[in-house]
């Protein structure tokens, strides 16, 4: 649980960051199976007869039937981000597409100072 | 039920009417089941013909039905403004796609709020948060990927905390049933599992609501997506969550518990100050239209935690008011921020220079609903702030009540800077009237108006949340 925690917090790189998310959330859906687990249980079908059978609750087995579709579903939405952010960008680093996005607005600051100035200056011509 | 409907028809007019269609059923079901349940009745059904333990069962009493009309009513407005916006974000012969995920989206929310049962909770919040993701990254530029993406990777890390929470509730339990579990909680209360299980759920729900320390996503997820998905979401996602966090909270561990004993309410407190003051003071700020609504959302987010961290009827009640009224506003604000870039083509604040000359008609209810954010009396803002006010009074908190003025100043900064930018700043160049097409605008104003007509007559919101809050302090188990 920690592990994939600390990845998806600290890894820049974005698939590297999904992994991370992905192993959370395998290592939720084990907690939920290592809690339907009944020492010496078995598989619940029920037998003919036989009622000194221990059987294993298989509701957490079902529940993480949804959970693990969950967890394919968002990685593969996360990825699929990923593979549109490579085109925009050309990069899955975090840092460089923060860097990348910082010069973009620095650039818009520019523009917008420098037709500032040009406005002022003809307004000053006309007067 | 209606998206995957929605992916068949293909056709893009089809499909909006349809969506639109489904919307205001939506809409009309919810109110039905808002006068069935407004005198304390609590309707349930069970799927399948299971009863409580074994299936799983939907679950309306007053809150439930409460914010399902929130959320309803919210989708059927801005989706009625939706057809010209989808357009322009999304390749032709692709809206289809949009209409899916938006009705996949509704009923991730719709069914979030209606389910009792906790482990439902978490597939239709998953349901709804995927598809919020893509929504998100339908933006026009190149950010919108990286919001989504960052949205992404919070949203499943909350959801995957309130799993784990859901998890060890169930291990003390051996229940999934809300009204089970409530019940049986009660036994096991003082244990460690519970108390973990109680942070976990805290957190991941806080997460998904944007609690000030863990809004990070916010700004960039709402200021990047399209508008009319930022409309939606701002004016639903949230809300649902502050449901959710309120059904766990005082439904499911009981008041005692997260009150008395773990002293959430002494931890939220200070934060939701601290974001109503944060919030607003990084949204004067901010230079773009939508980020200074994003950064104000977090800002009111902290106003109805605020209501929850009082910890009494009336603050519960003051922050379900403000739920209520807070979707208006932010759905009408946001609508407007889509009315501007129709036209402007962005919505920097720079741009919207003379724009009250320009779109008189959109800037008209950009003022009214912003004064509704101020809290001016006649607004719907107004109503819930004097609902919150009174209640940190109720409880001798004068210091709390002048904070909740004091960050009600704040607002007044950033909407009079939009309110100067728009109408006394000279226009760029000749002054055309020209306003959003009627399409857009009608919706815009339905909205805007509701936070008018609310502010002048409260009684249904505030008799609603005044009556939902007493059933929830009776707890789930109580209204049996």
């Amino acid at each position: 649980m920690m592990i994939g925690l600390y990845i998806a917090i600290s890894r820049g790189n974005l698939v590297k960051k999904i992994m991370g998310i992905n192993i959370f959330q395998a290592s939720v859906i084990l907690l939920y199976v290592s809690m339907g687990k009944v020492a010496g249980g078995t598989a619940p079908i029920l037998i003919d007869g036989r009622s000194e059978i221990v059987y294993s609750n298989p509701v957490p087995h079902v529940l993480m039937l949804t959970a693990i579709v969950v967890g394919v579903a968002s990685t593969a939405l996360g990825l699929a981000l990923v593979v549109r952010i490579k085109e925009a960008y050309e990069t899955v680093e975090e840092d460089e597409i923060v860097a990348l996005d910082r010069a973009e607005d620095a650039k818009d600051l520019a523009t917008e100072a420098r037709e500032e100035a040009g406005k002022a200056a003809s307004e000053g011509g006309v007067a | 039920m209606g998206a995957p409907l929605c992916f068949l028809l293909r056709k893009e007019a089809l499909a909006s009417a349809f969506t639109v269609a489904i919307s205001f059923a939506c809409l009309g079901i919810s109110f039905g089941l808002l006068e069935q349940t407004m005198d304390g009745q609590i309707l349930v059904y069970e799927f399948g013909g299971w009863p409580r333990p074994f299936g799983i069962e939907y679950r309306i009493d007053i809150t439930n039905a409460f914010v399902l009309v929130v959320v309803s009513l919210v989708a059927a407005v801005v989706f009625a403004a939706g057809p010209g916006q989808a357009r322009r974000a999304i390749p032709v012969g692709r809206e289809y796609l949009f209409y899916s995920a938006a009705l996949l989206c509704l009923t991730g929310l719709l069914g979030v709020t209606i389910t009792g049962d906790v482990f439902n909770v978490f597939v239709f919040m998953e349901i709804s948060s995927l598809s919020s993701y893509i929504l998100i990254a339908l933006g026009r530029e190149r950010r919108a990927l990286m919001a989504a993406f960052s949205y992404l990777v919070m949203g499943t890390i909350g959801a995957t905390f309130l799993l784990i929470g859901i998890g060890l509730m169930y291990q003390m339990t051996g229940t999934l049933n809300m009204v089970d579990m409530a019940v049986r909680l009660q036994a096991v209360s003082e244990t460690r599992t519970v108390l973990v299980a109680v942070a976990f759920v805290v957190v991941g729900i806080s997460t998904k609501l944007a609690v000030f320390p863990l809004h990070q996503w916010l700004p960039n997820a709402y200021s990047e997506a399209p508008p009319i998905v930022s409309a939606f979401l701002a004016a639903t996602a949230t809300k649902v969550a502050y449901y959710l966090l309120i059904r766990f909270s005082l439904g499911l561990f009981g008041a005692a518990l997260v009150f008395d004993r773990i002293g959430i309410d002494t931890l939220l407190m200070p934060l939701s100050v601290l974001a109503m003051f944060v919030g607003s003071i990084a949204a004067i700020y901010q230079t773009d239209f939508k980020r200074l609504l994003a950064y104000s959302s977090i800002a009111q987010i902290g106003y109805m935690t605020l209501g929850l961290s009082l910890a009494t009827e009336a603050g519960v009640a003051a922050g379900l008011i403000h739920l209520f009224n807070h979707a208006l506003m932010k759905g009408a604000l946001f609508l407007v921020a889509a009315c501007v870039t129709w036209r402007m083509g962005a919505t920097k604040i720079a741009m919207m220079r003379g724009l009250g000359q320009r779109m008189p008609l959109t800037m008209a209810a950009l003022v009214a609903s912003g004064l509704a954010l101020v809290g001016v009396p006649g607004t719907a803002g107004f109503v819930s702030k004097w609902a919150l006010v009174s209640a940190a009074l109720e409880q001798d908190q004068l210091f709390l009540a002048f904070l909740i003025m004091a960050s009600s100043v704040l607002a007044v900064v950033y909407i009079w800077r939009l309110v100067e930018v728009a109408y006394f700043a000279e226009p760029d160049g000749e002054v055309e009237r020209r306003e959003a097409p009627l399409r857009l605008l009608i919706p815009t104003w339905i909205l805007a108006g509701m936070t008018i007509w609310f502010g002048l007559f409260s009684d249904f919101s505030v008799d609603v949340a005044e009556a939902a809050a007493r059933q929830l302090f009776l707890g789930l188990g109580g209204g049996v």
